[in-house]
């Protein structure tokens, strides 16, 4: 094929406490697609960012056109021919499609050093008709676009800017199939006119559609570069996880006794379809799955925060309604959330505030006035079983590290006493000392004869802690898994979309 | 941390108050010194102080209220026609304001909570609503001729201690409890510091929320039975920008703007602040102009103070 446009090498990137990039490589040849892969927290999105200027590597080259050039800011990337079409758009909405594609380049009449709105109108018509074949009024404000639109003109906009090379992130995770069509013949357009495209997706199926070459990236590291003709699914999803099961999970053997959970038919228009699985006491049940999957708008239901539209949920065989958190608190369901800072904690409050927020009625005389010395004394206690690392419990949460924000989590959790306790995304972003004690945690609570559902992207946590596995993908579920079935493989095919029963 | 500026953090706004007071004292020590004096500022703050303990709860929740002078205005009017000398008891004209406070503050909280609406805009839009109520009723005439027990609620003494004081002492000592002792309070903080994590914690978010405000709409009818009797009528401008002055108190006393954050000690200083500071600077024969730049500045400094730490 054609001549190397750019290569990147040794880029390495740490951000406090995380190598995100340990010297990776890529090299991107003009006029192809090529495709970026990778779990998450793989460093696609970290490479693509030092690319496109909005994050600067520890160390590392990047080589265009031949020449070394460092790229500081976005405006610099652009400068050299670099636009990035991110996945969540951000247009300026009450502008109008003509003013968002020049924005920050307007036309200025000579003489009046006003805007030119009509000629950057009517600029922005031809460059719309030209580029990308569509008929759009470009004085329409953005905000009456559809995201697919949005998308078209976020492209003009690079177009405009003279890029040579466009990165799109996840550009279909929101636009229809027919929109998805008229996408492809556009970047096949764009590769006929001698521009590359970097295109980041999950969805295997798109991958080898549109791309020519494929990059696969893991933990940080560079795993290898192929052409997409001479890769298939299972080869591909190889390099992705293929990574030896050798970290030691505290994983034990308790007994696992009735069910305590069940849901049937399970669903939410748009997030999940036809959910029914069980839960037994001592068990802990992992959900694996790509971002998006619906997992965790799967468990949100569940626990009340975001109900489902229809469908059971039984807790020991009795149907019950879960409407709200409250209601999930009462039927002793526990929610460690993912989002540790915007849903987990409450930053500013002591750590003694975020214990017993959950059950601030036992702590209470008449249910009314607090017990302050009770209170003091049962959070410290909790604070001290879980190993939290602090000054006193008067600090403020924010202080925190992620590992011991996540353990006031469980401790407040912990302190209502729950029978279910639901796990998302547990150990994300927080220490490998911490992720190993909380996973002991989770063993003890398995013991004490909790249910546990445990959401995570992370295989090897999937595998090493689960006792079964239920595989989500795109709202369904695709597979569940016995402890001894566990296969990293089969799980990925399950999660980009194929039911196990037709894996050989 | 080190402990000198811990202690600034903790009592910085207490340190302020008493250098305020220690210059008021310097540059007019015969007159802003007596018991007198004294006693005034405290009666002359009581008003704007009940309701600041209100207004403390509302933005410690990440609110606002900006209908408590207008609130004040309507149910003061409409209890003080209930006043007049041998007409009802006079729980009546007290139990029609606090009604009508806390209904208007219920209707505060309801729009803020299931409405969605910024207590910004929707206790605007209650300004000027009782505003305009209060004017209706009565016909924009101020009402007079009040009986002798209601004025004595504004101008009255027990034991010395003239009786809109020891009705703000009640409510600092209400409001104190309710904050910091119960678990109502605590919610409070919850709901200011993250409001998902506070309705995933099980907490009836929309509750607090009316619950809240309810309490603001109940102490500025308070301050209106107050007001109006401490002045012997009810007037139609009555509490006119007496929301900005509960606003400063309780910012310039610590609480965070953005929520979470506050307590009523902090609220009480800055109540006090705010009364020394206006007593003093007339003592000293500082124009109302001059003052009015002067609290404004104190306010945004008092914020800029906030962030820094």
């Amino acid at each position: 094929m054609s001549e190397i446009c750019l290569e990147m090498k040794d880029i390495t990137k740490e951000y406090p406490g995380v190598k995100a990039l340990k010297g990776v490589q890529f090299k991107l040849k003009k006029g192809t697609v090529h495709a970026l892969m990778g779990e998450n927290g793989a460093g696609k999105s970290t490479l693509m960012k030092i690319l496109c200027g909005m994050e600067t590597p520890n160390s590392g080259q990047i080589i265009l056109g031949g020449n070394e050039v460092s790229i500081p800011d976005v405006r610099t990337g652009i400068k050299n021919g670099i636009s990035m079409i991110h996945q969540e758009l951000s247009p300026v909405l009450e502008m109008s499609v003509a003013e968002n594609i020049f924005l920050g380049r307007e036309i200025i009449k000579k003489i009046s050093r006003k805007v030119d709105h009509k000629s950057m109108n009517q600029q922005a018509q031809e460059l719309l008709k030209e580029q990308v074949g569509i008929e759009l009024n470009p004085a329409l404000k953005m905000k009456n676009l559809s995201v697919a639109q949005m998308q078209m003109v976020e492209i003009v906009k690079a177009i405009s800017q003279d890029a040579n090379i466009i990165i799109m992130d996840e550009p279909t995770s929101s636009i229809t199939e027919n929109e998805v069509e008229k996408l492809f013949a556009l970047i096949r357009k764009l590769t006929s006119q001698g521009k590359s495209i970097i295109y980041i997706s999950h969805k295997m199926e798109e991958i080898f559609q549109i791309s020519d070459e494929i990059t696969v990236f893991r933990d940080g590291q560079y795993i290898g570069t192929d052409l997409s003709s001479n890769l298939d699914d299972r080869a591909l999803i190889k390099m992705m996880v293929g990574r030896e099961l050798n970290e030691i999970y505290p994983k034990e053997e308790v007994p696992i006794t009735d069910i305590l959970l069940e849901t049937s038919s399970l669903s939410k228009e748009g997030k999940f379809k036809d959910i029914s699985f069980s839960l037994r006491k001592g068990e802990i049940l992992g959900f694996a799955g790509l971002v998006g999957a619906g997992r965790t708008e799967l468990v949100e239901a569940i626990f009340g925060f975001k109900p489902a539209d229809s469908g059971d949920i039984l807790i020991n065989n009795k149907k019950v309604n879960i409407k709200s958190p409250q209601d999930g608190i009462k039927n002793k369901i526990a929610f460690i959330s993912e989002d540790r800072k915007q849903v987990g904690l409450n930053l500013i409050a002591s750590i003694k505030d975020n214990i017993t927020l959950a059950n601030m009625k036992s702590y209470c005389i008449g249910g009314i006035a607090i017990n302050h010395s009770c209170e003091r004394r049962l959070s410290a206690e909790y604070a001290k079983k879980l190993n939290v690392k602090m000054s006193s419990i008067d600090m403020a949460v924010g202080k925190l590290s992620g590992g011991n924000q996540q353990k006031v989590i469980l401790a407040k959790w912990i302190s209502c006493d729950p029978d279910i306790i639901i796990l998302d995304e547990p150990t994300r972003g927080i220490d490998v000392g911490a992720k190993a004690e909380i996973y002991k945690i989770m063993v003890e609570l398995a013991r004490e004869g909790k249910a546990i559902i445990m959401i995570t992207s992370e295989m090897p946590e999937a595998i090493g802690m689960s006792d079964r596995i239920v595989v989500l993908s795109n709202g369904k579920m695709t597979g569940v898994f016995d402890r001894n079935e566990f296969d990293q493989e089969k799980i990925m095919l399950c999660a980009s979309g194929v039911n196990k029963e037709e894996i050989s | 941390m080190t402990k000198s500026k811990h202690f600034l953090e903790k009592y910085g706004i207490l340190l302020a108050f008493i250098i305020l007071f220690a210059i008021m004292a310097f540059m007019r020590p015969r007159t802003f010194l007596t018991v007198n004096n004294q006693l005034n500022i405290i009666r002359q703050v009581s008003i704007n102080g009940i309701m600041a303990i209100g207004m403390t709860f509302v933005i410690i929740t990440g609110g606002i209220d900006l209908s408590v002078g207008s609130m004040l205005a309507y149910a003061s009017i409409v209890a003080c026609s209930f006043a007049h000398p041998g007409e009802y008891p006079l729980y009546i004209p007290i139990l029609v304001a606090l009604g009508i406070g806390a209904v208007l503050g219920c209707v505060n909280g309801t729009i803020v909570a299931k409405g969605k609406v910024a207590p910004f805009i929707a206790t605007l839009g209650m300004m000027t609503v009782a505003r305009g109520l209060t004017q209706l009723f009565n016909g924009g005439r101020p009402i007079n001729n009040l009986s002798d027990e209601f004025n004595f609620i504004g101008g009255g003494s027990l034991a010395g201690i003239p009786l809109p004081v020891i009705i703000f002492g009640c409510i600092i000592l209400f409001g104190w409890f309710l904050l910091h002792h119960t678990r109502f309070g605590r919610y409070v903080y919850a709901i200011g510091g993250n409001e998902t994590t506070a309705k995933v914690s099980g907490i009836n978010v929309n509750k607090i929320y009316i619950q809240v405000y309810t309490l603001m709409g109940l102490l500025s009818a308070l301050s209106g039975i107050v007001l109006s009797a401490r002045v012997e009528t009810a007037t139609v401008i009555a509490g006119t920008g007496y929301e900005l002055d509960a606003i400063a108190a309780v910012i310039i006393g610590g609480t965070s703007a953005s929520g979470g954050k506050g307590t009523i000690f902090g609220t009480i200083i800055g109540v006090l602040i705010m009364g020394v500071l206006s007593n003093g600077l007339d003592l000293i024969g500082v124009s109302s102009y001059y003052q009015q730049i002067i609290k404004g500045i104190i306010i945004v400094g008092a914020v800029l103070l906030d962030k820094k730490k």
